[in-house]
């Protein structure tokens, strides 16, 4: 088996809407270079919009690192959001659509999951958040959905 | 306030009149706060300037994401209320399957092909055909 090796790509700071900005930038660019597909990137840049937004607003700010992956028959792009802000106490109540603590429409989380192949949350309540995503440019054999 | 190299400043969005109708054209990255004031531009302009419809064209923006898709949800509602129109206009494929798997189908929403289309909808709808510069008759 092939061992998954990655380079740091960037590491972005999230404490603004303009920041958001950047970082849709920064995925777009990276998304391209990779060799993603016109919606593969439209899929991965929609999905870091949702969770750079998430660490914002409801982690009160974070960065975001991302990591170019190559398991030696495609290559990847990780992204990691980071946060210190309150957790999720119910992750699986939060990854449901509809379902928001704030005025949104709760489909951020739920939404972001469906546009990747790879998703995982690693939270601690008081303590924060961390999202982690992984996206293959197309023709990668993607891993199946689990069931959870 | 700007972007920086890269980004266009995603700041301000220009509001046309054109006969009846508000186009506004989107284009490349939008922040968040500028959306927000678009909405509010886009009621004031309505109630200034006796708007019956808003066409948003959506052909040169990459990224719908559910904060944009609720700011478009909430221009059609608003708009609504004050006797107009909203008909957003050439969404991009790539944008358009995203929203879907995002689970943002936009129900309310009226939607066109191209600005032309949305034009087309909204001046036919009231009346103002010959009041639009430039359209073409049955094109
Ligand atoms: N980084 C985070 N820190 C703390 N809580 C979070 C974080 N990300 C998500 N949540 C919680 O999960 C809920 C669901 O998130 P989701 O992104 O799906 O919806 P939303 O942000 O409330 O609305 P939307 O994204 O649709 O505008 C949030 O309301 C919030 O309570
Ligand atoms: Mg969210």
């Amino acid at each position: 088996m092939t061992e998954t090796s990655g380079r740091l790509a960037a590491c972005l700071p999230i404490r603004s809407d303009m920041d958001l900005a950047w970082v849709r930038q920064h995925v777009r660019q990276a998304a391209a270079e990779i060799g993603f597909g016109l919606v593969e990137q439209t899929k991965l840049i929609t999905a870091a919009s949702e969770l750079a937004r998430n660490t914002l607003v409801h982690g009160g700010g974070g960065q975001v690192e991302s990591v170019v992956l190559d398991n030696g028959r495609a290559r990847g792009l990780r992204l990691t959001f980071t946060d210190a802000g309150p957790g999720i106490a119910d992750v699986e109540r939060a990854l449901t659509d509809g379902y928001t603590s704030g005025g949104g429409l709760g489909l951020g989380l739920g939404g972001a999951r469906r546009l990747v192949h790879e998703f995982s949350i690693d939270t601690r309540p008081g303590h924060g958040t961390c999202v982690t995503v992984v996206c293959w440019a197309a023709g990668a054999p993607r891993p199946r959905k689990e069931a959870r | 306030m700007t972007g920086g190299p890269g980004i266009p400043d995603g700041t301000h969005v220009p509001v046309l009149m054109l006969g009846d109708v508000l186009l506004v054209t989107l284009q490349g990255e939008l922040h968040d706060k500028a959306a927000e004031q678009l909405q509010q531009d886009i009621a004031a302009a309505i109630t200034d300037r006796s708007a019956r419809g808003v066409v948003i064209d959506v052909s040169g923006v990459e990224i719908v994401d559910s904060f944009l898709g609720r700011v478009f949800a909430e221009i059609a509602a608003s708009t609504r209320l004050l006797a107009a129109e909203t008909v957003v206009a050439g969404m991009r494929p790539a944008v358009a399957i995203t929203l879907v798997e995002l689970g943002l189908t936009l129900p309310g929403l009226r939607t066109a092909l191209d600005a032309d289309e949305a034009l087309r909808m909204l001046t036919r709808a009231s009346g103002y055909l010959s009041h639009v510069p430039g359209r073409r008759e049955n094109a």
